[in-house]
């Protein structure tokens, strides 16, 4: 669904990311683990558009991407959960699901049932202003703001990040969900536990590059991958 | 008592004035972090636009169409002067505003030779009126009205439009909102269509009370405007609006007592104040980063 054909990225003066080619299938969960630094949110913000490539492709099904305006990217189906969650504050739970369906100009009470339906917790709160919510119920909150574009891609930058054990594993849940319902994921994660236990196909990232790849649960064997990523 | 009331209409219909400045110093603020120096010079050139305008049309399409000329030369001025440094860093942004205010100006100076021009009289605002004793134009009492109107016309666009909503996210977090697809440019663009319009309005109702224009008449009542919005709490709209009258009403009374020549020291005093004492100042948000 998504190719992405070495793609260089530079991020004032240094060179982020080192020519990295990887795929995303249509109606999996990706990962892309590693550490801190290693290029994973700056890959992100390439393909939605926020930093332009120094060199690559990208490709969605049989159309290239690469550079687009982000609304442009926005309205091709692919939609970034930033790292964060960076709700709007002052804006109502419910304006900040209005405002994830931005360029939409049809009905939303349909995708507004199915984002209440997910996280029945935001219904409770749609009237309060979004800066009030618990660290949990804001990633809730950035999550269905991206889902009310519908997307295709969902591309989630460190959910897990700040969050109680817990909340996490709610969180995870519902990636879960969402990924059942149609949606692909590319996720990234420095919880690389949870990540490799979810995904289907993960990539490991180090400084720039991707250096292993390969069905989750089998990158859990792994032993560098054990060694660096789940301290064992 | 007659005194009283005519420096009270004459503060608060001069508060109205800058209020409609002071919005536009405000949300520009608000969206840009940029302080616009050449809005006062915008609010200007809408005074000349309808002198110039009035030698060969009607006054009642005159004045509509000043407010559309305006209009386009605040959003000309965005996409020309700051819109190109928008990664730029802010200092470079503001000297690029100070430049644009100057140009203005000076084109205005080129253009009536320095010479003061008479703003024509507008039917129905210039006729005199009397209230409670006291004689006064009907600008006067149009003003305060009018302002308000305006204002909840402009909440109700913000509040409750889909371009409203869009104007109060891209204020928070400009890379969060282009990822819901909100076209930043077009937001900002907006914001001084809506910013130069109301300046028009308040160069309309501002010149019919003081009929005389110069190249530097944008100049006090921008900075009293601006003042205004510092005092109200700059980005805040409603603060604004509360400033602007309150630096009216004072400055009026200032102007009629025997301490006329002090009244810009007064206002320009305050600005001072409220930057030592509140520099958030009624309405401003505090700045917390939040981890």
């Amino acid at each position: 669904m998504l190719k992405i054909d070495d793609l260089k990225v530079s991020y004032g003066g240094i060179e982020a990311v080192k020519g990295i080619s990887f795929e995303v299938p249509e109606g999996e969960i990706v990962t892309l683990i590693g550490a801190n630094g290693a290029g994973k949110s700056t890959t992100l913000r390439t393909i939605a558009g926020l930093v332009k490539p120094a060199s690559g492709r990208i490709h969605l099904q049989a159309e290239d991407i690469t550079a687009l305006s982000p609304d442009r990217i926005v309205s091709k189906g692919i939609t970034l959960v930033p790292e964060g969650r960076h709700v709007f504050p002052d804006l109502t739970v419910l304006e900040n699901l209005k405002i994830g369906a931005y360029l939409r100009h049809d009905d939303l009470e349909e995708d507004l049932k199915w984002v209440y339906d997910l996280f029945p917790r935001l219904k409770e709160r749609s009237w309060q202003a979004a800066g009030t919510l618990s660290g949990g119920e804001q990633q809730m909150l950035a999550v269905g703001r991206a889902l009310m574009s519908r997307p295709k891609l969902m591309m989630m930058d460190e959910p897990s990040l700040g969050l109680a054990p817990i909340v996490v594993k709610g969180i995870f849940d519902i990636i879960k969900e969402i990924n059942h319902q149609g949606v692909t994921i590319l996720l990234i994660e420095q919880n690389a536990n949870m990540a490799l236990q979810t995904a289907g196909l993960a990539y490991v990232m180090e400084t720039g590059r991707i250096t292993l790849s390969g069905p989750g649960r089998e990158l859990m064997k792994n032993e560098a991958i054990k060694k660096a990523y789940l301290g064992k | 008592m007659q005194y009283a009331i005519s420096i009270l209409l004459s503060g608060v219909s001069l508060g109205g004035q800058y209020a409609l400045i002071a919005i536009g110093y405000t949300m520009v603020y608000g969206i840009l972090r940029l302080i616009n120096f050449a809005h006062g010079d915008v609010f200007m050139v809408a005074g000349l636009m309808t002198v110039y305008l009035s030698t060969f049309l009607p006054i009642y399409v005159c004045l509509p169409l000043t407010a559309v000329l305006t209009v386009l030369l605040g959003f000309v001025i965005e996409r020309v002067a700051y819109k190109p440094l928008r990664s730029a860093p802010r200092m470079s942004v503001m000297i690029s505003a100070i430049g644009v205010s100057y140009l203005l100006q000076n084109l205005a100076t080129y253009i009536t030779g320095g010479l003061p021009q008479m703003y024509p009289q507008v039917p129905g605002l210039s006729a005199s009126v009397t209230i409670a004793g006291t004689s006064t134009k009907w600008v006067t009492i149009v003003t305060p009205f009018l302002v308000v109107a305006l204002v909840i016309a402009l909440t109700q666009l913000i509040n409750h439009t889909k371009i409203g909503m869009a104007m109060r996210a891209v204020a928070k977090d400009f890379e969060t909102s282009q990822l819901m697809g909100i076209k930043i440019n077009n937001v900002i663009s907006m914001t001084f269509i809506i910013g130069s319009f109301l300046a028009a309005v308040g160069s309309m109702l501002y010149f019919t009370n003081y009929q005389s224009i110069v190249p530097l008449s944008g100049a006090l009542p921008g900075l009293r405007a601006f003042v205004a919005a510092v005092f109200g709490g700059i980005g805040s709209i409603p603060g604004a609006v509360i400033g602007a009258f309150l630096i009216g009403i004072c400055e009026s009374i200032i102007k009629g007592s025997d301490w006329s020549v002090f009244s810009d020291a007064f206002t320009f005093a305050l600005l001072i104040v409220v930057l030592v004492v509140k520099p958030t100042g009624l309405f401003g948000e505090k700045v917390t980063d939040k981890v």
